[in-house]
């Protein structure tokens, strides 16, 4: 047992818990955390505006692979996170959210939370349905375990934000604490070794399939399980597909990648996973992005399904094999059971299949091939850039080029908002992941519209030295709206013109970065080898037609097979 | 049994008794728009959990995916589900009725006394009754009070326990 006060418990069970950076920005109901933090070795990076704060803390999870930590004030600081919540629990990023709260009792003892004060927003109400959990600290003893907790439940299972809310009063007070070694919830025991049974009954599914096919979502990458799910695939010579989320799960350049399946997924993956008799799915939620009508999704074919959260299994679609596990332990012993019982798959008629087909996707990437148009700039993006770069995108047309045209070769160096598809992520969670991993180099691949809404953290980037570069696919229009627009609304365009305003070189040099206009692809991969040479956060402005559309596409509400090209 | 007929069905899951847990119950339900037709909430052993009863209408699927989305919360311990066949559910309801007349008031008794409900309010006009048993009797009986003119209702909701030696084992 310790005396200490509520602040110097919290700052002390984040240093135990492994904290080295935390996002976030200084207000009334959280100076005293702060005055602890200023000395504590922990670093502070102060962001402009909190929902860049979760963002970044969002951005170097999913980079690193480890929590990501985030903190504002009460009220205003409090609501401006909500929507960097709301992304990190859509993907199931583990981002633990701070805040301050008003005084629970003030000098004459009197409740003050419920009663309306000064910068009080009920914080726990609000982000309730976007939280794994959220706690409201009642005492300065209960401060370490709580904290402990939140990291527990962040980081097990499926992953995804934990809020503290913190009143000012508890952060003050001084009590003595003792910090447990570990945590016990009764209400949480994640599972995560798969059944044997149902390992079984996947093998013998996967022994006689055909046309197996497996689908990656992002638990794979959350699970670090590619190592595992290369061994399955290369056992059976399937193909792997995966959601947006798993981009990342295989290296786009293996022979049995397919790339991603979906709305704006390519041919290959959405028609070869039509053909399936056999689905293994791991570790994605069949989300309706990606799965397009359901009553055409997969329909004939027998379903494995691994997800830790047993709610996804039969949320969508109806499985026939469930293995709730974490995906890792699930892969690595249905690689066991599979190896024991067969020998590995030579090259079947199938996999001749799939190989022919990845020529074709190969083929119809490359004679996509314009000036300086996304799809070849993103390929040429991909040859001068180093394979462990980190690429985050923004949301709309730039995010879906960058699907389908950006390959990427490792997992965690593809960061998006799948879920929420939040406009303004990109740059922000670039500043996170550039923060957790130093040595890489980090490009956010933008649009105008999706930048402008989080580009004051230019300044983030250039005064706390974490330098990124955005490469801007600049049409001056909400593109992907326009998109829309122009294919289901009978061109009838309205809200979508930005026209061409900011001047995003001049933008960038007001916040002491670099910024450069590119106008041909010699002009842009100079400008990239630039910004990785000099190592300054760097913006690209590169000019494109603004009526491209991203093709191919499923449009929505319509079955995988109906693309339209 | 997998049928897709909307049926009412009985849930009981044992959570956290503190503050906030029947917000995140409740917020849950509205959130992924399942249809709660009644719950009700009582501490039990050990003290520091509660008990809920929950019924909802749906199909077999949207209550598997109830009882899913109800074991993921933190704060709920265990969640179970009760088959009608051998669940002994009970409702208590509190009914004010007019009696303005000896006329009324031997009518109404003669219902009480026939129903096993019992008179634990009277007043010159009005009378308060109790009834328990199952909803179905709580409903035919506030249909036989509709005549003399019902004033105000307040019931409980379903409570529910599974029949025999079978119970809810809370690690
Ligand atoms: C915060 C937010 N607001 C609105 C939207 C709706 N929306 C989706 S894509 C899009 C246009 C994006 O424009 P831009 O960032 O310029 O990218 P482009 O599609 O042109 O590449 C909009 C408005 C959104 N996804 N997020």
């Amino acid at each position: 047992m310790v005396e200490m006060s509520g602040a110097e418990a919290l700052v002390e069970t984040l240093k135990r818990e492994g904290v080295r950076v935390i996002f976030g920005i200084i207000g009334g109901a959280i100076m005293p955390v702060y005055d602890v933090l200023r000395d504590s070795g922990i670093r502070h990076v102060l962001v402009r505006h909190e929902q860049c704060a979760a963002h970044a803390a969002d951005g170097y999870a999913r980079a690193l692979g480890r929590p990501g930590v985030c903190m504002a004030t009460s009220g205003p600081g409090a609501t401006n996170l909500v929507t960097g919540i709301a992304t990190a629990y859509m993907d199931s990023s583990p981002v633990i959210a701070i805040t301050g709260q008003v005084n629970r009792r003030s000098s004459n003892t009197a409740y003050m939370i419920g009663r309306d004060a000064f910068q009080e927003a009920d914080i726990i109400g609000i982000t309730t349905p976007i939280t794994k959990y959220n706690y409201q600290l009642t005492s300065v003893s209960e401060v370490p375990r709580v904290v402990k907790e939140a990291f527990y439940i962040a980081t097990t299972g499926r992953p995804g934000p934990v809020l503290l809310d913190f009143p000012k009063d508890i952060q003050t007070e001084r009590a003595e604490v003792e910090f447990p070694g570990k945590v016990e919830i009764r209400g949480y025991k994640p599972v995560t070794n798969p059944h044997p049974l149902q390992v079984k009954k996947a093998v013998d599914a996967l022994l006689e399939a055909e046309r197996p096919v497996i689908l990656a979502g992002g638990g794979v990458i959350l699970s670090n399980a590619t190592p595992e799910l290369l061994k399955v695939a290369e056992f059976l010579m399937a193909p792997v597909v995966t959601t947006f989320m798993g981009k990342g799960a295989i290296p786009e350049n293996h022979p049995l990648s397919l790339g991603c399946i979906g709305m704006h997924g390519s041919r290959a993956a959405n028609s070869v996973i039509l053909d399936a008799d056999v689905l293994l799915a791991v570790g994605t939620r069949f989300g309706d992005r990606s799965t397009g009508t359901l009553d055409t999704f997969c329909r004939d074919a027998k379903i494995i399904h691994i997800d830790i959260d047993s709610a996804e299994i039969g949320k969508n679609v109806d499985v026939d094999i469930p293995i709730v596990a974490d995906a890792k332990k699930a892969l690595r012993a249905l690689y066991e059971v599979l190896a024991s019982r067969a020998e590995k798959r030579g090259e079947t008629a199938w996999f001749r299949r799939v190989k022919e087909l990845k020529e074709q996707y190969e083929e119809l990437l490359e004679s996509r091939d314009e000036k300086l148009k996304p799809p070849r700039l993103l390929r040429e993006l991909r040859k001068i850039i180093p394979v462990d770069s980190i690429v985050t995108t923004e949301v709309g047309q730039n995010q879906m080029w960058a699907s389908l045209y950006f390959k990427t070769y490792k997992p965690r160096t593809f960061i998006s908002s799948g879920g929420l598809g939040t406009m303004g992520f990109g740059f922000p969670a670039a500043i996170g992941a550039k923060t957790a991993r130093p040595d890489r180099f980090v490009v956010d691949i933008a649009g105008d519209g999706s930048f402008r809404m989080t580009e004051q953290e230019l300044a983030t980037s250039v005064i706390e030295d974490i330098p990124v570069t955005v490469v801007i696919l600049n049409n001056s229009t909400l593109g992907m709206v326009a998109q829309w627009q122009r294919l289901f609304f009978d061109e009838r365009y309205v809200a979508v013109d930005l026209k061409g305003i900011p001047d995003f070189v001049k933008l960038a040099e007001a916040y002491g970065a670099q910024g450069v206009r590119v106008g041909s692809l010699k002009e842009f991969v100079k400008a990239v080898k630039e910004a990785m040479r000099l190592d300054v956060t760097t913006v690209i402005d590169v000019p494109i037609p603004p009526e491209e559309n991203v093709l191919p596409m499923v449009p929505p509400g319509k079955s995988l097979k109906e693309m339209i090209e | 049994m997998t049928t897709n007929e909307e049926q009412t069905h009985i849930i009981a899951a044992i959570v956290e008794h503190k503050p906030g847990v029947l917000y995140r119950v409740s917020n849950m339900f509205r959130r992924r728009n399942f249809n709660i037709e009644s719950i009700s909430v009582g501490p039990i052993e050990p003290r520091d959990l509660a008990r809920m009863t929950i019924t909802v209408r749906g199909d077999e699927k949207v209550v598997e995916q109830m009882i899913k989305q109800l074991a993921k919360l933190i704060d709920v311990v265990k969640v179970s589900r009760l088959h009608p066949e051998n669940t002994v559910s009970r409702e208590l309801a509190l009914i004010k009725v007019y009696s303005p007349d000896t006329r009324a008031r031997s009518d109404i008794i003669n219902y009480v006394n026939i129903f096993r409900a019992s008179i634990v309010d009277v007043s010159t006009d009005s009378m308060i009754i109790e009834i328990t048993g199952d909803s179905d009797k709580l409903d035919a009986f506030i249909e036989l009070m509709k005549p003399f003119g019902v004033k105000e209702i307040a019931r409980t909701g379903i409570t529910a326990l599974s029949r025999g030696a079978k119970s809810i084992k809370i690690l």
